[in-house]
């Protein structure tokens, strides 16, 4: 049982002492000078960073949890780098700025309301949620629009379990998740940059997929403010901002809703936005990904129709025109 | 009215020296985080923004010299244009370097793929290549060889701005807040040398003549 605890000390705040002493080391060993070595340590460092996998980082522990056989075999993204570098516009443009900035955000209490073509609206805490279905880990892939990726080992339930017990009507073709837009705590939303609230979607097809899942944690822990506390969608097939953060409505439609990226710029997002190498973004490519923690010396890797689960979702686009429908 | 500061000789090789170093700081602002291990999660990404950053603002300070003249009538600072010039050649190069190294590892299929794909690629690989006659011709014996062809081949940096800044601007995802202020100063600083030539002839008539244009060579 799980039990929602304001911690006195921030992730953010505490580097796990073995990595703070393997970089004291690393730094008398490599000593000043040479802009080669310098530029050498760099990327040598983020080897020392991997190893420092157990957060430490305060949060809250999830005790009850099932392993699942997802991402055998994947290098996790250290979870310095998932918790620091995200784009989360609603705590500042900036990919550092959502951790600093997201201090003072208090993802409990917190309620969810389901409504839209279902039988019955209701409103859900989260820890209601918690308890709808078994707790997963899913190691998945996270490849970002802006051409980057990370491996981060999720905790959460099959969004599956969530529709089935919000019990949607025959009318329902679409599932639309709205995020938090509370200026008081996100400074993000006092600048105009997006429409406020962020709103995002999927087809019902896409939304019971296996694949999909509601996170509420990363490494074990619960999630933290920024990377979308207290619960956030992982679409694991589909570029980074399908994945709505802080989710405070689950909207059941009969229409494709119009998505904040869609409405900001139609021409480079679209609504179904898949992992896709053979179709760039208007302004860069999407054939290549960097991999977040390789450090300034690993090349980038191809990226996977699909973002490499095409065996489990590729089903569900038979047929479309995926240049057309990007 | 006191006259305004003009440096002496000795004074003008310490603010020269002065200057040479604070334009390194950058660079060793990158060294001391990447022993830090502070380049954040995306390393590259860092000191590719970083390095063509500090070349924008190397570039917006070459070109601030003759404004400052226009509205000061303070002229000595020009004897300072050339190493700034060649600050934003240093970091534009540091820039071009860690994208052809870090990024693409010389992989010039994909090089070549990205420059003539994407516009922002290209405006910023366009920038960059005009810069290299400006860098190969400053030193005082092209000065002095070129004559005036030296000035016109130099008002090639007027595009090399341009392009420098809408670089910046193509290639943000959404909050162009940041390339905005390129955009501004880049703006103004053109402004002042349009304003200063279709001026009206009762301004131009209370200023003192402009020194020559020509940096002294030496």
């Amino acid at each position: 049982m799980w039990i929602s605890k304001k911690p006195d000390i921030l992730a953010s705040e505490i580097t796990p002492r073995e990595v703070f002493e393997q970089r004291r080391e690393f730094i008398k060993a490599a000593g000043l000078g040479a802009i080669g070595a310098a530029l050498a340590s760099a990327g040598l460092m983020n080897s020392t960073r991997a190893e420092a996998n157990s957060p430490a980082s305060g949060l809250q522990k999830i005790s009850d949890f099932k392993k699942t056989p997802y991402g055998a075999g994947e290098t996790l993204t250290p979870y310095e780098d998932v918790t620091s570098y995200n784009n989360f516009y609603e705590f500042g443009t900036g990919k550092s700025d959502p951790k600093p900035q997201s201090r003072l955000f208090k993802p409990r209490p917190w309620t969810v309301s389901i409504e839209g073509e279902v039988s019955k609206p209701r409103t859900l805490s989260i820890d209601d949620i918690f308890k709808i279905a078994p707790l997963e880990e899913r190691i998945y892939r996270m490849r970002c629009v802006e051409g980057w990726s990370m491996v981060i080992p999720w905790i959460g339930l099959p969004l599956a379990s969530l529709i089935k017990y919000a019990e949607p009507t025959g009318k329902a073709k679409y599932v639309e998740f709205i995020s938090l837009a509370d200026p008081k705590m996100m400074p993000g939303v006092r600048a105009p940059i997006l429409d406020w609230p962020y709103v995002e979607g999927l087809r019902m097809d896409e939304a019971m997929n296996p694949l999909t899942i509601m996170a509420v944690g990363l490494y074990g822990e619960v999630l933290p403010n920024q990377n979308g506390a207290p619960m956030r969608l992982v679409v694991p097939w589909k570029y980074g901002f399908k994945g709505g953060k802080s989710i405070v409505k689950i909207r059941f439609t009969d229409k494709m809703p119009l998505t904040t990226w869609v409405r900001s710029g139609p021409t480079e997002y679209g609504f179904y936005a898949n992992v896709n190498p053979t179709v760039d973004h208007p302004r860069w490519t999407q054939s290549t990904e960097r991999r977040i923690g390789g450090g300034l010396f690993s090349p980038r890797i191809k990226t996977q129709m699909f973002n490499g689960y095409a065996d489990q979702v590729a089903s569900l686009y038979t047929g479309m025109d995926l240049r057309k429908n990007f | 009215m006191a006259a305004p500061f003009k440096p002496s000789s000795l004074q003008l090789s310490w603010i020269k020296r002065v200057l040479f170093l604070l334009a390194l700081l950058p660079l060793a602002r990158l060294i001391w985080l990447g022993m830090h291990d502070a380049l954040t999660a995306n390393p590259i990404e860092f000191i590719t923004r970083s390095t063509g950053t500090w070349a924008l603002v190397m570039l917006m300070l070459t070109l601030s010299i003759t404004p400052l003249r226009m509205l000061t009538g303070v002229a000595w600072p020009v004897q300072l244009r050339r190493m700034l010039g060649l600050f934003m050649f240093f970091y534009a190069l540091l820039h071009f370097s860690i994208y052809l190294w870090l990024d693409h590892w010389f992989d010039l299929m994909a090089i070549g793929k990205d420059i003539a794909e994407h516009p922002y690629v290209l405006v910023g690989f366009t920038s960059f290549v005009l810069s290299i006659p400006l860098a190969a011709t400053s030193n005082s014996a092209m000065i002095r060889r070129l004559k005036t062809r030296w000035k016109t081949l130099h008002l090639l940096v007027y595009p090399i701005a341009i392009l420098g800044v809408l670089h910046f601007w193509w290639l943000v995802k959404k909050d162009v807040s940041e390339p905005l202020v390129y955009v501004l100063v880049l703006a103004a600083l053109l402004g002042v040398r349009l304003w200063y030539r279709y001026r009206p002839a009762s301004q131009a008539a209370s200023r003192k003549p402009l020194p020559t244009r020509m940096p002294k060579a030496g």
